[in-house]
């Protein structure tokens, strides 16, 4: 099977005492747009951290475009060398739920810092494409502000401009809009909706906002405790849920 | 006569103006060896810092032992060490040096404390931003981290530097020509120590009082998010 861009098997992930995942499969196709959803604490943020290489895990396997996370190390907990990760990451980019812009450089040098210091872009060069990406995100006019200047929804667009300045084949977004006010959630998923269309993009989503799930993804996770309940095409999941937790969860979620 | 200085004893203004320039050059030393034990305690404080964070335990672990020893040992044993005891060993270091690298390496086990405090300040968030953009450890560090841990750890340094510049008369014990030093000597020739050592210990209060000023004023230029180092 070559044809998933990322694929967990029977991964487990635990905090101390606490399984967060519990022999976890999971496969996605390169292009695809995944939505994980669930309750709290159900582990789907950590499957997003994971991947970042933010989290160690301690058994099983995870390969992205076919590169395996770990390196077995004879003691049965796996970490994999600095090097190894690096070259892992340079596939996989990531969006905050806090947005975690530098606040100690402008905007325009929060996108162009990491390609001219990791891909070895010439500053004009990078200076240009971040333009470009700064015009995505509609933030062009920005790019001499520091991030303390910008509203939250501003700021996620910039650091999305920043992931992307990397041409990440994966990109994942943390609950990407839970630290925005009600009225700039907008303006990100907007931004969020159009790189949907990106066929190449492989996006991998945490969020609350159920009915851009329904809109963006072509398929949808329902976590919970450390593993997928139900799975499906978002029409599917969320007009008949099979499972009675999913269906529990979605009348919670959907009654706010 | 010192340093082609005469004194005159004639009245306590007219000695102690007299003995002025000479104490004056005691002065420019006191402040050289400040600033050089100073900045090395800066770059060893943070090679400690830096070395101490490291994955691999054999490595973090001796450096922790090593800083908590110098910590734990008082500048004038190792400052004695340094001058009377590695000549035996072939290292013969000249007077000034040794008191600059005593008192570097002794602040430096208490550098290496405010780094790891302004790093650990540092939110994890640009941390974990500054690994998923992939930027190498070595620039995480000096772009993201530093930058930004500079304005939270210039207050404790200041105050180190203050109380570094304070401990400097302890080089004279081991023949470096400070200000103390050479008001030690004129007493020592002329029988009258008061006005010697009271311009001394009222020069201190001067230069740490503008010393704290520049610090309190540099804290307050640096912007409070960080700076770009390149």
């Amino acid at each position: 099977m070559t044809d998933s861009l990322i694929r967990f098997s029977a991964l487990t992930k635990r905090f101390g005492d606490l399984v967060v995942l519990d022999r976890f499969d999971f496969d996605v196709a390169p292009g695809e747009k995944v939505t994980l959803i669930g309750p709290s604490g159900s582990g789907k943020s950590t499957v997003l951290r994971i991947l970042m290489t933010l989290e160690p895990f301690q058994d099983g396997d995870l390969t992205l475009a076919g590169i395996p996370y770990h390196q077995p190390d004879g003691r049965g907990t796996f970490r994999a060398s600095e090097k190894h990760l690096r070259q892992i990451r340079t596939h996989v980019g990531m969006v905050f739920q806090s947005f975690n812009l530098f606040p100690h450089m402008s905007v325009l040098r929060n996108v162009v810092e990491a390609p001219v210091a990791v891909l070895g872009l010439g500053r004009t060069e990078a200076e240009c494409r971040a333009v470009d990406l700064l015009r995505l995100v509609g933030l062009a006019e920005k790019k001499d502000h520091f991030p303390s200047q910008l509203s939250g929804g501003q700021q996620q667009r910039v650091a999305i401009a920043r992931a992307l300045a990397m041409r990440p084949r994966v990109l994942l977004f943390d609950e990407p809009t839970s630290a925005l006010d009600p009225q700039l959630v907008g303006e990100v998923l907007g931004v969020i909706r159009t790189l949907a269309h990106e066929h190449d993009l492989t996006m991998l989503l945490v969020t609350h906002e159920m009915r851009f799930a329904r809109e963006v993804s072509d398929r949808v996770c329902f976590f919970d405790k450390g593993k997928i309940v139900e799975q499906g095409p978002p029409e599917k999941l969320f007009s008949s849920p099979e499972q009675p937790r999913t269906r529990e969860f979605l009348k919670s979620v959907l009654a706010e | 006569m010192i340093y082609g200085f005469a004194w005159d004893t004639s009245s306590p203004l007219a000695y102690a103006l007299s003995i002025l320039p000479i104490l004056g050059i005691g002065l420019i030393v006191t402040l050289e060896a400040a600033i050089s034990g100073f900045a090395i305690a800066l770059v060893l404080g943070l090679v400690w810092c830096l070395l101490r964070r490291s994955r691999l335990k054999a490595i973090s672990w001796t450096v922790a032992f090593v800083v908590e020893f110098i910590r734990d040992t008082p500048l004038l044993v190792q400052l004695f060490f340094l001058y009377y005891v590695l000549p035996d060993y072939g290292i013969t270091l000249p007077a000034f040096l040794t008191g600059a690298l005593a008192l570097g390496l002794q602040y430096s086990a208490y550098t290496s404390e405010v780094y790891r405090g302004g790093f650990d300040a540092v939110p994890r968030g640009q941390w974990e931003a500054a690994t998923a953009l992939n930027l190498s450890r070595f620039k995480v560090y000096r772009d993201i981290v530093i930058p930004q841990a500079i304005p939270r750890i210039m207050p404790s340094m200041g105050n180190y530097a203050v109380s570094m510049l304070k401990e400097t008369p302890v080089l004279s014990v081991v023949t470096v020509l400070d200000m103390l030093n050479l008001a030690n000597m004129i007493g020592d020739r002329t029988f009258e120590y008061l006005v010697p050592l009271s311009i001394v210990g009222l020069i201190f209060p001067v230069m740490t009082t503008l010393c704290s000023a520049g610090i309190h004023a540099l804290d307050r230029a640096l912007p409070k998010a960080g700076f770009a180092l390149r």
